[in-house]
Parts: structure tokens; sequence; C-alpha cells
């Protein structure tokens, strides 16, 4: 048997390195919530299948549960606490999610803005189809799918026109 | 999860070499590996870490085919330009498949290697006997739920259905698959289960898938993957069909035609019968849904899954007009 005694990792989340060591099946997930305290990120199956996790790495939306924290090691990873700035101001996605009542019990919500910004970022909003197709990996027990969708297509259109009047 | 030791390989050499030690396993996206560890499924002493190896990750398209990095992220394929316009099929497989988190996650190569979906082979704890898993123990799914199981290509020892969209898409257009000098055909790399449900793929120990080929042809840029399920997104085909066309200079006559069926089978099952009975006919409804029928002449059910005998020649007479009529 080879050992597996804990392992140090290094790991960049919203902007800020923490060092730890974890055991090397601990996920980005379990370190996240349990090693850090950023309890924002949601554990909901903990199997790849519900979206709860759902955080960013080097811009991409991944399932925290089935990424090992070892892996995220020397890439970017942003969770639901670094998405509003610094001063507070809400990130445009939960703002929407804000306006449109796009929750009941909130557990699944992190998730979803998290899941949404990306969404958007892809260029998967163009539509409400194309919204359900791309936010079908979030699912939401509390059934709150319309208002969601009514969520991401007005922030989508806000992103739009904030880069519009950028360039 | 039982724990493990991580290995990071800054090598494909390193990578393999690890990969050969007992109880050793390549990591790549994880979403196989680490969701059937949490099963109880797969406990490996050591993962080898193999998403931070530069170069593994490139897709090339140009008039000979497609040639995709083993690490290349399943949604990057589905959205990259020359894919879709030339192996529109392939597209629609990757994006049609699990979420797009999971596609952000997953990598071609370990596409390839996903398991079945099959609950009792997921359920170590309940479902001891498993034949794929433990073999020798028997098989839980004969006599029990048999919903999602496979009606074609089984055995007495199993019947687990292959759930992968993308590998249906690949058999169906001649794909290979390259573990390093070595090269397989797609159709060769996934195993029957026979005696041996345990052995699914021919790959050996030390061996790496470093990429993919897929040969441009014009079927393959005529091509449609239809996805029929229990919901509408994320979702594991009931049935599945890759679909690919090329019409002789009158525009009807069938020139070329591939057809492969996804969650019906054992393995991507290429409907060879289907594709002979039509080529050098003219494109007609009644005609494609009497030949679609042959792709099912040697299905077996287990009860709960007949439905799946009569879906897949409906979703490959669909297929086929689909592609045929898109003009
Ligand atoms: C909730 C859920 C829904 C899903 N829905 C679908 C669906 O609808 N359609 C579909 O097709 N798939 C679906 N999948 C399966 C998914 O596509 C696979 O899990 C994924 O493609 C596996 O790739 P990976 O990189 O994450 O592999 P990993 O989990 O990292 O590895 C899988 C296996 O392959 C081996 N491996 C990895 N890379 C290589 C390599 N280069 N060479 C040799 N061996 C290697 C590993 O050792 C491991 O045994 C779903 C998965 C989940 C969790
Ligand atoms: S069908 Fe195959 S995978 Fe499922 S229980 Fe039987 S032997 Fe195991
Ligand atoms: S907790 Fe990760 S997908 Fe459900
Ligand atoms: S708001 Fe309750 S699960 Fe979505």
């Amino acid at each position: 048997m080879t050992s597996k005694t804990r392992i140090p990792i290094q790991l960049q989340i919203n902007g800020r390195r923490h060092e730890l060591e974890v055991e090397p099946r601990v996920t980005l997930l379990d370190a996240l919530r349990d090693h850090l305290g950023l309890t924002g990120t949601k554990k909901g199956c903990d199997q790849g299948q519900c979206g709860a996790c759902t955080v960013h790495v080097d811009g991409q939306r991944v399932l925290a549960c089935l990424t090992l924290a070892a892996q995220a090691e020397g890439r970017a990873v942003t969770s639901i606490e670094g998405l509003a700035e610094g001063d507070g101001t809400l990130h445009a996605v939960q703002a929407a999610f804000l306006e449109q009542d796009a929750f009941q019990c909130g557990y699944c919500t992190p998730g979803q803005i998290m899941s949404a910004v990306a969404c958007i970022r892809e260029g998967h909003a163009g539509s409400d189809d194309e919204i359900r197709e791309y936010m079908a990996g979030n699912l939401c027990r509390c059934g709150a799918y319309p208002h969601i969708v009514a969520a991401v297509r007005q922030a989508a259109l806000e992103v739009a026109s904030s880069m519009e009047t950028a360039s | 999860m039982r724990d493990f030791s991580y290995l990071r390989a800054n090598s494909i050499d390193a990578a393999r070499q690890a990969a050969a030690l007992p109880g050793a396993m390549l990591l790549a996206g994880g979403t196989t590996l680490i969701d059937l560890a949490k099963c109880g499924v797969t406990e490996p002493e050591t993962v080898v870490d193999i998403t931070h190896l530069n170069g593994l990750d490139g897709i090339t398209v140009d008039d000979r085919g497609a040639t995709i990095g083993a690490l290349a992220r399943m949604s990057s394929v589905a959205d990259h330009a020359d894919i879709k316009s030339r192996f529109p099929a392939v597209s629609e497989a990757l994006w049609q498949a699990a979420s797009a988190q999971l596609r952000n996650m997953a990598t071609i190569g370990g596409n390839l290697m996903q398991r079945t979906r099959c609950p009792y082979f997921r359920d170590p704890a309940n479902f001891p006997a498993c034949n794929k898993r433990t073999p020798g123990s028997g098989c839980s799914a004969i006599g029990g739920v048999t919903r999602g199981h496979a009606v074609l290509g089984t055995s007495e020892a199993c019947i687990a259905t292959y759930p992968g969209d993308l590998a249906t898409a690949l058999v169906a257009f001649d794909a290979t698959v390259h573990l390093g000098d070595r090269q397989v055909a797609a159709d060769d790399f996934f195993l029957l289960p026979g005696t041996t449900p345990d052995r699914e793929h021919a790959i050996e120990p030390g061996e790496m898938i470093t990429a993919i080929s897929i040969p441009a042809s014009a079927a393959a840029g005529r091509s449609t993957y239809l996805k029929v399920r229990d919901r509408q997104s994320y979702e594991f085909a009931a049935a599945s069909a890759a679909v690919g066309i090329e019409f002789e200079a009158d525009g009807r006559t069938i020139r070329d035609l591939r057809v492969a069926l996804g969650g019906v089978a054992t393995k991507p099952w290429r409907a060879r019968a289907v594709e002979e009975a039509l080529k050098g006919k003219v494109l007609e409804a009644d005609t494609v849904k009497q030949a679609s029928l042959l792709a099912i002449e040697a299905a077996v059910d287990h009860g709960a899954n007949h439905y799946k005998i009569e879906l897949a020649p409906r979703v490959i007479a669909r297929a086929i007009l689909k592609v045929g009529e898109t003009a």
C-alpha cells in the first residue's frame, strides 16, 4: 500500500491565495466549505447530478463535488462569494435573481447564479430555449425554473447592453 | 470515498508508467472516476492526474478529417466551428450529453472510458452480484428492474447499456482511437460483454488514449445526432442515433449512409444492415422505416426495456429522414 498522507496544496480562490493540507480525496467542494469556511457553494447530491456546487475554474463553470481540490492547484477558482464587487455591488446576475424572485428556498441559488454567469459569457443565453438547455445542469427542487429563466434573460440583456456602452 | 494517493503527471510517459502500477488509475475530468469512487465501485490506490499535461487538448480539422486530443473538453469540441460544420453529429452528440458544467470538465479520452449507468453496477453495497464489477458474482439486473438495459449485444453475464453519446457518432463515422503509437478502430475499441463484461475496452494497463481522429466524409458533413430520452435535457439516451447521408448527383438516391445506435446496446452499435439496405435506394419515408427495422432483428428484451425495441428503429428512421430532407 502506498501511504496516503495529507498533501499540502495552494489554492487561488476569489483572488486570494490559501495554503492548506488535505487528504488527496478531498474535493474542491469540501475544501471550500469545510477547510476554508466558504459555505456559499452548496452540497446537494455530491455526485455531479444537481449543480448546487457550481464554481468557476479558470473562468469555466464546473462541479466542485467531482473536482479534487488538488486538481485545482494552479487554477483560479471563483465561488459565489467572489462574484460581487469589493464594495458589495452585486453582479448583474445576482441583481436579476433578486429582481425576478428567482428562488424559493434558495439552496440551489448560488449554483444557479454561478452557472448563469458562465452561460451568458459562453453566449448560450440567446433565447429562452437555449437558456433552458444550457442551464439544465442546475436542478431546482422548488421548481423556480420560470423565474430563473427570466432572471438569466434579463441579466443577459443587461450584460449585452453594458458591453455595447463600453465599446 | 476511500482515500488514495495523488500523483500529478508531468509527461505522457510518466502518466503511462504510473498508471501501469497496480491500483493506479488515470484521472482526467473526474466525472466518471470520482463519481464511481464515491459509489464504492472503483477504489483506486493512486490517481494519476493528467489534466496538467500540456499539448493534449488540441483540435485540428482539415480536408482529411479531425484530430482531437484526449484532454480536449467535451464543451470545446462541441462548440468548435469546424467540428460543427464538418461533423455536425459529433457536435450534437456532445452538446446533448450531460450538462454544461460536466462538459467543461469531461475530456474526450475519459468520455470514451465512461462506465455503464446500470443502477446495480453503481450500488455495490446493496447489490454485490455484478459480473462487470466482480467477475463471476452474477448479474443483479437479469430478473430485476431493466428499464434502462440493453436489447442488443447482451450476454448471459451482462445486459448493461453503453451510455455514451459521442462514441455512437464516432463509430458511425469510422473514427480511430490513438493509444500513443497504437491505433484501434473505434468500433473495435468497445468490447461486447460476452463472458467477460469486466473487460470493456481494447486498452491495456499502462496504455493511454492520446487522441481520436475522424476521417472526413460527405456523410459526416451531412449528419445529425438524434437523442430521445425521459426528459428533454441532462439525461442519458433511451435510444439515440448518429446518422450521416450522402446522395448521388440526383440529390435523392442514397450513395453513402452511416447509422449507429446509442442507449440500446452494450456498446456503440453500428447498424450496417440498415446502411446496406438503403444504399442505392431513393430516400422515401416508407422505405426508410422498413429498412430501419433491420437494426433490431437480433434484439432481445428483458421485460421493462422492451420499449427500446420499438423506439430504436423509429429514432433511426426519423434521423435519416431529418438529414435527408434538409437539402
Ligand atoms: C450526472 C452525469 C450525467 C451524464 N450524462 C451523460 C450523457 O448524457 N451522455 C454522455 O455521453 N455522458 C454523460 N455523462 C458521462 C460523462 O460524459 C463522462 O463522465 C465523461 O465524459 C468522462 O470524462 P472524464 O474526463 O471526466 O473522465 P474521468 O472520470 O477522469 O475518467 C474516466 C475513466 O477513464 C480513464 N481515463 C481518463 N482519461 C484517459 C485517457 N486519456 N486514456 C485512458 N484512460 C483514461 C480513467 O482512468 C477513468 O477510468 C454524465 C456524467 C454525469 C456525472
Ligand atoms: S447488467 Fe452488467 S453491470 Fe448491470 S448488474 Fe448485470 S453484470 Fe452488473
Ligand atoms: S453537489 Fe455537485 S452536482 Fe450536486
Ligand atoms: S430555490 Fe429551492 S431548490 Fe431552487
